[in-house]
């Protein structure tokens, strides 16, 4: 299986991106935001970290470089785009999922380890799995998801909420809302369901005594979905 | 011809800087505040000498860059 990591100018999660897809069989390359074409892939990953030093808005000036064209192409024929973080910033920013990600409610960047749960299992990024809660890493500033009432509606009524932050046990109220996203959001996935974008980050949860492996068994599940 | 636009967060999105320079304001002895919001202003120098044009590419560019408009509205303040 071929993936492709997008490198972007202050992008600093892709090499654990690609040292991720690597572990668990996909024969990965990185992709510079320059470039005009991608390289024929079955999953494209926009990574985490600060793109453009985050100028303007998060994410934004990343939406409008030149491989993006080539990103939506892939995206609106079908095929498979995963954004993490600021790679989800950029996909807000793009067009590709409904949103935005404002600032952080209480004004202060998060690293620490959350609980979401699975909302949708009816796509190739979440089927098969047979646990519904994960523990993953999350590193942030803007992750507070909003989007107007209307979209909301049109989110909930097309299954579109991916994941979202709980406890443990699962439990999904604003308690476990680590930055005041909409409804305890921290996933979302377009309409058709092959674009996903989610602020936690599965690719720092691939090593048993590193961090923990909620990750390892996320990106072993994909690859056999892709298969 | 220089351009100059103000984009601002929605009414009804969430401002929580603008709280907070509310709140250290308030500290100071700012204390006849209702409200602050945070937001852009742009000076855009373009090469364009009819007001009309250039409004209309400033315009486009608040609409596809320089705003997102599911959470800002932008306003052009001045040309000259």
């Amino acid at each position: 299986m071929k993936s492709s990591v997008i490198t972007f100018p202050g992008s600093n999660c892709d090499r654990d991106m690609h040292v991720a897809l690597k572990k668990f069989g996909f024969n990965n390359k990185m992709v510079w935001h320059n470039d005009n074409e991608l390289p024929k892939s079955d999953l494209v990953v926009l990574p985490g970290g600060f793109s453009y030093g985050d100028y303007l808005r998060c994410g934004s000036m990343a939406s409008k470089s030149k491989i993006m064209q080539s990103v939506i192409n892939f995206a609106k024929s079908g095929g498979l785009v995963m954004g993490i973080c600021n790679g989800f910033q950029i996909l807000v920013e793009s067009g590709l999922v409904p949103g935005v990600l404002l600032r952080n409610k209480y004004l202060e960047f998060i690293c620490k380890n959350v609980f979401v749960k699975i909302k949708n299992k009816n796509n190739p990024y979440f089927k098969n799995l047979d646990k519904d809660i994960f523990e993953f890493h999350i590193a942030h500033n803007e992750g507070n998801y909003f989007c107007t009432g209307d979209q909301l509606k049109e989110i909930e009524d097309n299954n579109q909420v991916a994941i979202y932050y709980c406890n443990d046990n699962g439990k999904t109220d604003e308690t476990f809302n680590p930055n005041g996203s909409l409804k305890n959001i921290a996933g979302i996935f377009n309409k058709e369901k092959n674009v996903l974008g989610m602020m936690p980050h599965p690719e720092r949860m691939i090593d048993k005594s590193l961090s923990g492996e909620d990750g390892s068994l996320f990106f072993k599940n994909l690859i056999n979905n892709i298969k | 011809m220089k351009v100059s636009a103000v984009i601002t967060l929605k009414k009804d999105v969430l401002d929580p800087q603008g709280k907070i320079i509310q709140q250290a304001l308030d500290g100071m002895g700012f204390k006849d505040i209702n409200e602050i919001r945070q937001g852009k202003y742009f000076e855009i120098d373009v090469k364009e000498n009819d007001p009309k044009k250039a409004h209309k590419i400033v315009e486009d560019m608040c609409k596809k860059l320089l705003a997102n408009l599911v959470i800002e509205d932008y306003k052009i303040i001045g040309i000259n």
